[in-house]
């Protein structure tokens, strides 16, 4: 018997020296999931699509993100991604105080219509406490103040076969060397005109300040923080997401993440 | 000569044990887990704190682990926060490579996919076998249900908790009995794992999605808020890792062949003094 342990007890040894150099090889043979395109990735995506497809039809489109009260805004609404777009463009409207700032909707619209801050300002509006939740898994909750998307769409009379609204923003989120990327992200037209979809011009009873995406940004409270544009100018809508920046219908969606964002 | 060690009483009988059902999803698992626990500990790195609550708190503190470097006199070192009492992990968690080039992150590269910082791609090896995950999931639960597994082997039954004790007693020594079906422990273990932690996981998983927030609001009050059960959705992965670590221990102290076998053919080799039933096989 004592013998017969014994050998157990190698077995057990063996076997931590097997899981010891498992350790040291790591998951490096995983890699080539990170090449973009690489087929077996492409399968890897579809799951994405099955998510997307299977929350549009298990929640309802009207249903609302939880809110809160006011006692829990313990903090401010931290900053991420682009704080302090330097593009001349947006430095121009940002010395004037966003005087000439204009929000259009353009594309497949009845007709395009734009907007000065004051005429959105001047609009009814929604406030909402509202999580909002970081990709990187972190959230934050704050008081977003603003203009529901879906009353300007319908101004602006949306087109039978339009798919999806594309939100173009001011910000540079990434410089290279052929020059600046400029931060874009779409969703579609149920997440556009859900009833907490604002284009959010007040912060925690504030204006908006420039860290958090000033003059205006837009709130999809069902999504991720990388679906909620900040230095947002110009709403397209678009029957096809393929022509848009590399094709995947936003930059961080360029860069791998998930297009719908809600997951 | 050593007569007795050709006795067929030295060998129980060979019994059918798993269920065709039962191999498959393990195998489909020990896959799933795999992948899930890796490309998780790369979606951890991007924010390597875990709060308790809605929301995480930069103002204030409600975190109960951070794992990071920092800049020390003699360098930068890695260190893990626990409830407030820190820890230096140099080398392993918040900073590892080599010396030359140390690697900044909270989980080492070996235990991630993929080994370099790549969100992106962590959350879409994560999403795709969280879907198989749960597939095999309904598939065992409804096999499970239909075969009788869950009846005879899952749920802890009267006797089982009368034989716990010594059940327990006799797997810290080591000496397992290879009965027909499994012992008190074993049941209490898989109970555990498949009726709480693998629900658990599941649901603090989808506790993460706004989308299912706005569906399912009573999920985020189950769990106690977002960021709570972000971090129970963490600890359910440290105890699945856990029992990953005694069950290989276990399957191989009490005969890793016959083990193995049983969970491809599900053929299983019982102890001597297991009666044999007609359907058995020498």
């Amino acid at each position: 018997m004592s013998k017969l342990i014994l050998n157990r007890r190698k077995l057990i040894l063996g076997g931590s020296a097997v899981g010891a150099g498992l350790a040291m090889t790591g998951c490096k043979p995983f890699d080539f999931l990170a090449r973009r395109g690489d087929p077996i990735r492409e399968v890897m995506e579809s799951a994405n699509v099955l998510t997307y497809r299977a929350q549009r039809a298990l929640i309802g489109e009207q249903v609302l993100s939880p809110e809160y009260s006011e006692s829990e805004i313990r903090q401010g609404m931290k900053p991420n991604g682009s704080t302090e777009p330097t593009t001349a463009e947006y430095n121009f409207l940002r010395m004037a105080n966003f005087e000439p700032y204009r929000l259009t909707i353009k594309g497949m619209v009845e007709r395009e219509v734009s907007y000065s801050l004051a005429e959105l300002r001047n609009m009814p509006s929604r406030t909402q406490i509202t999580r909002h939740d970081c990709v990187e898994g972190w959230s934050c909750i704050a008081k977003w103040t603003g203009t529901q998307l879906g009353a300007l769409l319908d101004e602006a009379g949306v087109k039978d076969g339009a798919r999806y609204c594309v939100y173009h923003c001011f910000d540079n989120i990434q410089r290279t060397l052929s020059g600046d990327i400029l931060y874009y992200t779409s969703s579609d037209l149920v997440d556009a005109y859900h009833p907490q979809t604002i284009l959010a011009y007040g912060l925690n009873d504030e204006t908006l300040p420039v860290s958090n995406g000033a003059p205006v940004r837009l709130r999809i409270e069902r999504a991720l923080g990388y679906k909620q544009p900040k230095y947002l100018h110009t709403i397209e809508l678009v029957d096809d997401l393929s022509k848009i920046g590399l094709g995947k219908g936003g930059y961080w969606e360029d860069n791998g993440y998930d297009w719908y964002g809600g997951i | 000569m050593n007569a007795e060690k050709t006795t067929p009483a030295t060998k129980g009988p060979l019994v059918y044990r798993q269920s065709i059902w039962t191999r498959l999803t393990h195998w489909s698992w020990v896959i799933c887990l795999f992948f899930l626990l890796f490309s998780g500990l790369q979606i951890f790195n991007a924010h390597p704190t875990l709060y308790i609550g809605q929301q995480s708190g930069f103002e204030f503190d409600n975190a109960i682990l951070d794992i990071r470097a920092v800049n020390t006199p003699e360098g930068p070192r890695g260190q893990t926060t626990v409830f407030g009492q820190t820890f230096d992990t140099t080398g392993v968690l918040g900073m590892s490579g080599s010396a030359v080039r140390p690697d900044f992150v909270a989980f080492p590269g070996a235990v991630t996919i993929p080994s370099f910082r790549d969100l992106a791609t962590g959350r879409v090896v994560h999403f795709f076998f969280g879907w198989i995950f749960v597939g095999t999931m309904f598939v065992w639960f409804v096999a499970s249900v239909l075969n009788g597994h869950i009846e005879r082997d899952i749920i802890p039954k009267k006797g089982d908790w009368r034989g716990l004790p010594g059940d327990i007693w006799n797997h810290l020594r080591f000496r397992i009995h290879h009965g027909r079906r499994y012992s008190p422990l074993q049941k209490l273990t898989y109970f555990m794992v498949f009726v709480v932690l693998f629900p658990a996981v599941i649901l603090t998983g989808l506790c993460m999605s706004p989308g299912m927030n706005a569906g399912f609001p009573w999920l985020l009050d189950l769990f106690g808020g977002r960021q709570t059960a972000r971090t129970i959705h963490f600890i359910a992965m440290a105890l699945l890792v856990l029992f990953f670590v005694v069950h290989v221990i276990m399957v191989i102290v009490s005969g890793p062949l016959n083990n193995l076998r049983s969970m491809i053919t599900g053929r299983y080799r019982t102890s001597p003094d297991t009666p044999i039933q007609e359907k058995d096989k020498p």
